[in-house]
């Protein structure tokens, strides 16, 4: 049941989109989500949609896959749109009741409706095309400029992907857990839900135990083998740009000039 | 002067309460000096609360000695600048294998080491390829360690180890939480690291079956070394061993019991063949 869960939502295949440097997709990503934020007609968000589009043809990745973040957001946007689609004061539309639905309160219900869907598309766009340790890789290199802030960058990628190597081990042993207490009566299924999140009670202190334990082992092993911190070590796999990467970074910056340039301008029917 | 050579160790568990005074102490290494030569096969022998992992830990440089010393490759394990020497030189692998596997993927972990000690790209992808092929894991370079079974995962924490290019590794109980099959496959693997590549080892468990191909058997009872000779001294000596509360492997029983019935045969019968052998020369 539990181990069924996979890290992620890496979809395994062979395209440009996957080979390319996760720095380039990380700052692509963000620059793509920046860039739905200025758009102030319809033409902007047409283009930012056909940039998306071509690049999940690029990826060779289902666009089921891609719709399939959305199920987990679908009730933050159903919200949205309501709200704004009846809070927003101004002219008067259609009226039913006490509801009245106005020009400016469907112009934003879609607005905010196209960005935040285009915002989990393009996210899943990464995530789909880019395996947890490569982000995790690309991250420690990208964000290394902020070492001189002080800020612990390698700690903080060694510690994600720690982490992801352990979420299927503890999941595992929850599961195991789980399963001698209920061989000896525990009863995880019935009641409401503070009486289940009661029965979990009993579940999590042997899991923290073993956590602990399990942190402290792999401390101990991580020093065994000569672990002390990013500095002087070197990487196996090391990120270098190569021309097809150059060439994407060339792409995005295409998209944004255009997008923010067409999308900004005054049209005489606004979207 | 040996690989590893410890003299006089002595090493106390201190025992505090929650406002830091001294409740009890516990002696865990008594008095304990060995000399392992160059290309050994060590193995060291106990049963739980023995001693032998926490021997174990001083080689590496995870423990110090309370009192004594000991040396690796000629360096003093308390010297603290010598602390990375120390642990390239002294690889060690770990009981539980889940908890010692950094990488997500084999390769990755096993190039672990190599990237701490600043080695470059393409020569820590020679030594994976080098550790994998040696310890059989080759083939697996590209899964994730969790679709492993025990016996794998171990081997692939021995190539991690490997892959530092130690002169010795010391495995602390590698096979304890593995079944019979996957501590075969650890115990050959072992086994061809110090016949094939020359690197010392010192297996630390409490199996009988697996010290039967070392060079020589140190068996720690309460801190202290309370026999020491090559397997078949050991084994010849079976009340010894029981008292010790060691299993003797059934065919070094069988030939004990045999021999005390008035058969003839030799000491510190290993293997069936063994036996067999001794039972048809007759």
């Amino acid at each position: 049941m539990l181990r069924d869960i996979t890290l992620g939502q890496y979809y395994q295949t062979e395209s440009v989109i996957h080979r390319l440097d996760p720095r380039v997709k990380l700052a692509g990503t963000l620059l793509f989500i920046i860039s739905l934020f200025f758009f102030r007609n319809f033409l902007g968000y047409m283009i930012a949609a056909s940039f998306l589009f071509l690049v999940i043809r690029l990826s060779h990745v289902p666009f089921r896959f891609m719709v399939k973040g959305m199920r987990a957001v679908l009730f933050l946007l159903l919200l949205t749109v309501v709200f704004n689609l009846f809070l927003t004061p101004g002219e008067a539309l259609v009226s039913v009741w006490k509801l009245t639905i106005t020009k400016e309160g469907l112009r934003t219900a879609v607005t905010m409706a196209v960005r935040l869907a285009m915002l989990v598309v393009g996210s899943s766009v990464m995530t789909l095309t880019t395996t947890p340790n490569n982000l995790t890789d690309g991250m420690e290199k990208g964000l290394r400029p902020l070492k001189l802030f002080r800020v612990p960058v390698h700690e903080v990628a060694m510690m994600m992907s720690i982490a992801l190597r352990f979420i299927p081990i503890l999941m595992e042993e929850t599961d195991k857990i789980m399963k001698a207490q209920i061989a000896r009566g525990a009863d995880f299924e019935s009641g409401n839900l503070i009486r289940r999140a009661k029965a979990l009670v009993p579940l999590m202190v042997p899991l923290f135990i073993s956590a602990f334990r399990r942190a402290n082992d792999l401390a101990m092993a991580m020093e065994a083998r000569c672990y002390r911190g990013g500095d002087g070590r070197t990487k196996m796999k090391p990120l270098i740009y190569r021309s097809r990467d150059r060439i994407a970074y060339l792409c995005i910056l295409v998209y944004l000039v255009a997008g923010i340039w067409l999308g900004r301008l005054e049209l005489p029917v606004a979207g | 002067m040996g690989i590893i050579r410890a003299k006089d160790v002595t090493f106390e568990y201190i025992r505090r309460d929650e406002e830091g005074n001294v409740e009890g102490i516990t002696t865990a290494v008594d008095n304990v000096s060995l000399n392992v030569k160059q290309g050994d096969f060590i193995a060291i022998l106990g049963h739980n609360g023995s001693g032998k992992s926490t021997l174990a830990k001083h080689i590496n440089a995870i423990l110090y000695p309370t009192e004594g010393t000991v040396w690796v490759d000629g360096m003093d394990t308390a010297d603290e600048e010598k602390v990375w020497d120390i642990r390239r030189t002294a690889g060690m692998v770990f009981q539980n294998p889940d908890n010692q596997i950094i990488g997500q993927v084999v390769e990755e972990d096993v190039g672990f080491g190599p990237e701490n000690m600043g080695v470059p790209a393409k020569e820590i992808w020679e030594r994976v390829e080098e550790s994998l092929k040696a310890v059989g894991m080759y083939e697996f370079r590209k899964h994730s360690p969790n679709k492993l079974s025990g016996g794998q995962k171990q081997r692939v924490s021995i190539a991690g180890v490997l892959a530092m290019h130690p002169k010795c590794i010391v495995l602390d109980e590698p096979t304890a939480m593995l079944d019979p099959r996957g501590r075969k496959e650890v115990i050959r693997a072992v086994r061809a690291l110090n016949d094939v590549e020359g690197v010392t080892v010192v297996l630390i468990t409490h199996y009988m079956e697996e010290i039967i191909y070392a060079d020589k058997v140190f068996v720690m009872d309460k801190g202290r070394i309370a026999m020491e000779g090559t397997p078949k001294e050991i084994f010849s000596e079976v009340e010894d061993l029981q008292e010790l509360r060691l299993d003797v492997p059934q065919v070094t029983l069988l030939a004990y019991e045999l021999q005390k019935r008035g058969i003839m045969l030799p000491d510190g019968i290993l293997t069936a063949e063994e036996l067999a052998e001794a039972l048809h020369l007759r």
